[in-house]
């Protein structure tokens, strides 16, 4: 049964001009579907009521004016949209990927440039081509988006090759650098401190603000960032070559190799 | 250009922030909202200038900034108690005043308070970036170049609001002025993970004395005193609000403010008002915190109470 019947999602207080919509309590495929599209609904119908949402792993937190609504108001206009999708959005379309784009990413994953590919093999007993295997094999849902600016968590990763964070954080992980923590990966979009285990390296640009800001949000949003929250990721693997002919830039590692390694 | 004038950064302080009212609709990008921490006071210095309330001003911490005049304009600084002085003479806050081409402005340290709001008629003109001017250091995103204020930057500003401006300087009585002290009560909504703290728990949380730990930021402000439990370590990450109280493993309660991520892990035992937010970003290590929960319909009429107590306080008239 895939539909928002109200016992598929429940109402909460935020803050004083937030309320927060849960739609279950574990990472998975149909709850993030249900997310995104009840993100969409909120967005469509009640774009004008709300000042901005933030949709996450298993729940979406809707901001509102206080100056103009009381949060009795926002509930039940909430409750309506969120639960009509029942008989606006076809059950089908939950289920399969319809209404998610795929986004294909190109990752150069190289010893040189990912450094924790050796310690994943060894600790999933496999060589390095089958860690990259696996990690492109998968296509991964954009979770949430979060941290810094850009920063998409995508899952989910293969349990052969989770990894738990490093025990101390890199100062400096390199902007494009794909990582893995436990069964999430994510390209970090800017350089940045870091724990997450390095594996490659992405010359897309995840956070680009090289753009003109006279255009409405919307727009603008679609410029800055190559993925959405409900969006599908895949990673394509690329040489060297490719990476820099692409407009990578190779980091020195030697400078980023600050953080020490667990076990 | 003919229509722009403009103010020159002599010395930005310790900490000068360009802030209007903050950023919103961005969230889906990670970003943050910005914005003025005491946002009464910002809009105090906004209202003096004959401003819309959401302008952009330069938000000073701690004190430092000298800014020299390259214009004729209107000026006013409220917030924390800093000297303030223009060519030399001390001047009130609280107050506008009229400067002219060459004056410097100069605002010492605080002495009571921790920020201050300085507004200029019409508001620094400085191009958004999405949406807002608001500057968060973290994100390299606002201000002039997605940072704090240096010494040598320019900030433009509206020649053409002058001579529609009223020549008058306009004052708040001190009767109407906050009071930075170094105690606050703020009030909390129980929301979000709140069931999984026990009714023991929240009583100790409720009744227990904090003070303000050496980490307090425009992110937030991690507090010291007895640790709270809850029965769970962590949540899936979900949407932070402003005023949000986090309490990590360690039990201490971190109260997230402006600059705050936008999603994140750590359960939370409510969220505090934005009335009380405001005075809490005015204190400095070592303050006292008490928390007292309300309920959200309360909340409410807080925020109308003081939105009305806003519009209906008047200016006076000075010069």
């Amino acid at each position: 049964m895939n539909d928002f019947s109200e016992k598929n999602f429940s109402i909460h207080i935020a803050g004083e001009n937030a309320l927060i919509l849960y739609f279950g309590e574990s990472v998975n495929v149909e709850t993030a579907t249900r997310v995104k599209l009840a993100a969409q609904l909120i967005r469509t119908k009640m774009g004008a009521d709300i000042i901005d949402i933030v949709p996450s792993y298993a729940s979406i937190m809707v901001m509102f004016s206080i100056e103009q609504y009381d949060h009795h108001y926002i509930r039940t206009q909430l409750r309506a949209v969120v639960s009509k999708a029942i008989t606006t959005v076809p059950s089908a379309s939950l289920n399969n990927d319809n209404a998610a784009s795929v986004i294909e990413l190109p990752v150069y994953y190289d010893v040189e440039i990912g450094p924790e590919l050796a310690l994943i093999a060894k600790h999933a007993n496999l060589t390095i081509e089958q860690v990259i295997d696996i990690h492109q094999a998968q296509e991964y849902i954009v979770y949430a988006i979060g941290f810094a600016p850009g920063f998409a968590y995508l899952g989910e990763v293969d349990a052969r090759i989770a990894m738990p964070r490093l025990s101390s954080p890199r100062l400096k992980v390199p902007k494009g650098a794909v990582a893995i923590a436990d069964r999430q990966t994510a390209v970090y979009p800017s350089e940045s401190p870091g724990g997450w285990n390095l594996i490659g390296l992405c010359p897309v640009d995840m956070f680009n603000i090289d753009v003109d800001f006279e255009q409405p949000l919307p727009q603008l949003a679609k410029q800055v960032m190559p993925v959405a929250v409900g969006d599908i990721v895949k990673f394509m693997r690329i040489t060297r070559a490719e990476f820099v002919d692409l407009g990578g830039i190779l980091p020195n590692m030697t400078e980023n190799s600050a953080g020490s390694i667990n076990g | 250009m003919a229509n722009q004038g403009n103010f020159v950064v002599n010395s930005p302080g310790v900490l000068s922030l360009i802030q209007d009212n903050g950023r919103y609709g961005a969230f889906e990008l990670g970003l943050t909202n910005g914005g003025p921490v005491d946002k009464t006071a910002f809009q105090w210095a906004n209202r003096l200038c004959g401003n819309d309330l959401t302008a952009s001003t330069i938000e000073v911490s701690i004190g430092g900034l000298t800014l020299t005049a390259h214009v004729e304009s209107k000026i006013a600084v409220t917030g924390a108690t800093m000297p303030l002085r223009i060519n030399g003479q001390v001047k009130s806050l609280w107050q506008s005043y009229h400067v002219k081409p060459g004056d410097v402005i100069e605002l010492g340290f605080a002495s009571a308070g921790l920020r201050s709001y300085l507004a200029i008629a019409g508001g620094f003109n400085i191009p958004a970036m999405f949406g807002s001017t608001a500057t968060v250091c973290r994100e390299h995103v606002g201000g002039i170049h997605g940072g704090q204020l240096n010494a040598g930057d320019i900030l433009n500003c509206q020649l053409t609001n002058y001579s529609t401006i009223t020549k008058h300087n306009q004052l708040l009585e001190e009767k109407y002025w906050p009071n930075y002290g170094n105690e606050v009560v703020l009030h909390t909504i129980p929301s979000y993970q709140q069931r999984h703290f026990s009714s023991h728990q929240q009583r100790l949380f409720y009744s227990s004395e904090y003070r303000v730990s050496k980490s307090c930021d425009r992110m937030g402000y991690r507090l010291e005193g007895r640790a709270i439990a809850s029965d769970i370590s962590g949540i899936l990450s979900e949407g932070i609000c402003h005023g949000a109280i986090q309490i990590p493993a360690d039990g201490q309660p971190i109260v997230l403010l402006n600059d705050r991520q936008t999603i994140g892990g750590y359960p939370k035992i409510g969220a505090v008002i934005s009335s009380d937010t405001a005075q809490l970003g005015q204190l400095t290590t070592g303050a006292k915190v008490h928390f007292e929960p309300i309920s959200m319909d309360k909340a409410h009429n807080l925020y109308q109470l003081a939105a009305s107590q806003f519009a209906r306080t008047p200016l006076s008239q000075c010069d």
